[in-house]
């Protein structure tokens, strides 16, 4: 039984074009009052590189293939925490108006969009 | 025979992750539900993570032996690696968010480089197609890694002036063909096309660090208040790393998460670089800064400072108040008292308003969350597109620690460097108050046309003791609404 299909010629260009066009547009659409946290959201995104080090490292069978491999899981690793702490930090902090004082402003927030982003 | 279970496990659950990637950065497009866009994201990365890990159980023989050392490696890895940067990454200062981002951005290219140096090394690479594609990913992945770490060391300050050398981009050019050229050779003597006298893995050695030096030669010439734009290319190019090592690896999920950052990137590339008046390839190749000095129109009018008190107690008797931050207010650590100030103002009737430039800050979009962390909410914060036709009906533009976004020569003046770049029109306000530390040039290097304005008064000193001045004073009115 063989549950993988190799991915190759076209249908790797097929998906490389797709997804490319699916980045192109849900960025487009992102407001500029995001942009900090979508650079660093994407930037999280891409730390999915760790799965790929992960593979890499367990199939090592020499010194050399396993220091590099660990060094990807490091570095993979850190771009996915890194990348996820930031972005997370920055969202929390995006809170629309309330008609309470402003340090009383936490927890459940009416969606008072007014029309921007 | 029972290695198609944890196959199909993994193939299940990275199609999940791709799937919650793609949704998360989706809810990422609104202020409303970007916070929890970014918790489904983190989700799926989880459960991909653990997933992986299934790959155990369908190792080649050669690893076979090595397995438990490899499985345990790679748990001292996440916990390091992830451990470090998830601390650093929660108590970074927001205003040190560029350089941190540059951080995590060249540790991902590094990661997809380092795969392919695995694959590389251990010869695991089938086929010309293959072998390319690694080269190209591991190249681009590897330039990305050294161009960050430099980007990160001139944001930081480490680095403090751009490295210029007579004949760089020529040496530039050498080294990105030498990088090409020992790749094209390594793919002819695997194939066989030609014998080398130089063993294959020297060669990838050779390959690897002609291509980190690439990226430290071609980062280094460029001036700090680019380093947003290149940090934005690199994750893109760490994107696109990602998205070729997972063809390689044969993992959709990696092929497809690294495209979207790909495209997503370069399109955030683009969306900057306009912002800036600039075109990438301006900022990439040419230095900016060193630009001869142009000739300016003749500056009629003079520079009229103001005490702040008289300001604050101005803009309390306004009927409409716009304020255009810049990241002197962040150097200044002054963006919690603008925000108190403004509550004083709403308290009083006064209508406030915050226009964002889209490049104020070090990074686009910084402004905001610099605001949003000071409490601001986010609907009292309008963009340059939205708000610029209303400076014309409003009392009061309060321009603070901006000084280029509101240089109408922008607009006027055809010999201005930054002629052409759109601008935030605080110059039609009735009345500009301008918070300054002193009489210095913006980063463009040019007088602003607004400060000598017949509308407009310098309020000068840090942004922090103006704003404490202003507070007082309108505190010292009492607090009664305006009739």
């Amino acid at each position: 039984m063989q549950f993988s299909i190799a991915i190759s010629g076209f249908v790797a260009l097929y998906i490389f074009m797709l997804a490319a066009f699916a980045g192109w547009v849900i960025i487009g659409h992102v407001p500029a009052i995001l942009h900090t946290p979508l650079m660093s959201g994407s930037n999280f995104v891409h730390g999915i590189v760790v799965v790929g080090g992960i593979f890499a490292l367990l199939n090592a069978s020499t010194g050399l293939e396993q220091a590099i491999g660990f060094f990807a899981v490091l570095l993979g690793a850190g771009n996915a925490a890194g990348g996820f702490a930031v972005t997370n930090r920055m969202l929390a902090m995006f809170q629309p108006s309330e008609h309470q004082p402003a340090h009383a402003r936490h927890g459940h927030h009416k969606a008072s969009h007014s029309g921007k982003a | 025979m029972l290695t198609f279970i944890p196959q199909f496990i993994i193939g299940a659950i990275d199609l999940g992750a791709a799937f919650l990637f793609m949704y998360g950065l989706k809810r990422m497009s609104s202020p409303v539900t970007a916070p929890s866009g970014i918790k489904v994201a983190g989700i799926g990365m989880v459960v991909a993570v653990l997933a992986s890990f299934l790959y155990a159980f369908d190792v080649g023989a050669a690893a076979k032996p090595h397995l438990l050392v490899n499985i345990g490696l790679a748990l001292i890895a996440l916990v390091i690696g992830g451990g470090i940067a998830w601390w650093s990454g929660r108590k970074v200062a927001m205003t040190a968010m560029p350089q941190m981002v540059a951080i995590y951005n060249g540790m991902g290219g590094g990661a997809a480089a380092a795969i392919a140096a695995v694959e590389l090394f251990g010869n695991k690479v089938d086929g010309v197609t293959q072998l390319v594609v690694t080269l190209i990913g591991a190249l681009i992945g590897a330039v990305s890694l050294s161009g960050s770490l430099i980007a990160w060391a001139k944001l930081d300050g480490v680095i403090k002036q751009p490295l210029r050398i007579r004949g760089q981009q020529v040496l530039n050019g050498l080294v990105a063909l030498a990088t090409l050229g020992v790749g094209l050779y390594i793919v002819l003597i695997t194939h066989g096309a030609i014998t080398s006298p130089v063993a294959t893995t020297d060669l990838i050695y050779l390959f690897f660090g002609c291509a980190l030096v690439f990226g430290v030669l071609m980062t280094l010439p460029i001036g700090g208040a680019d380093m947003p734009v290149v940090i934005s290319i690199y994750n893109a190019f760490t994107g696109l790393a990602v998205g070729l090592e997972g063809l390689v690896l044969q993992n959709p999920a990696l092929m497809i998460a690294g495209m979207v950052v790909g495209a997503a990137g370069t399109l955030l590339t683009l969306l900057m670089a306009k912002a800036m008046n600039r075109s990438v390839s301006n900022i990439l190749f040419t230095n900016f800064g060193t630009v001869v000095q142009h000739k300016q129109g003749e500056i009629k009018g003079s520079l009229k400072p103001v005490e702040a008190a008289d300001a604050g107690i101005f803009m309390r008797y306004a009927a409409s108040v716009i304020i255009v931050p810049g990241y002197g207010l962040a150097v200044a650590q002054a963006q919690q008292k603008l925000y108190e100030f403004v509550k004083l103002l709403q308290a009083a009737g006064v209508s406030v308003k915050f226009a964002v430039h889209p490049v104020a800050g070090r990074m686009p979009g910084q402004m905001d969350v610099l605001l949003a962390e000071a409490g601001v909410p986010y609907d009292m914060i309008f963009q340059l597109e939205d708000v610029n036709d209303e400076f014309a009906n409003t009392d009061v533009a309060l321009v603070i620690g901006a000084n280029d976004v509101v240089n109408p020569a922008a607009r006027t003046d055809k010999s201005s460097p930054i002629y052409g770049m759109p601008i935030l029109n605080a110059d039609k306000a009735r009345k500009v108050y301008v918070v300054k530390r002193g009489q210095g040039k913006g980063y463009a290097g040019i007088v602003n046309a607004l400060f000598y304005g017949d509308n407009c008064d310098m309020v000068y000193g840090d942004a922090a003791a103006v704003l404490t001045r202003m507070i007082e004073a309108v505190r010292a009115l009492g607090t009664k609404a305006a009739a």
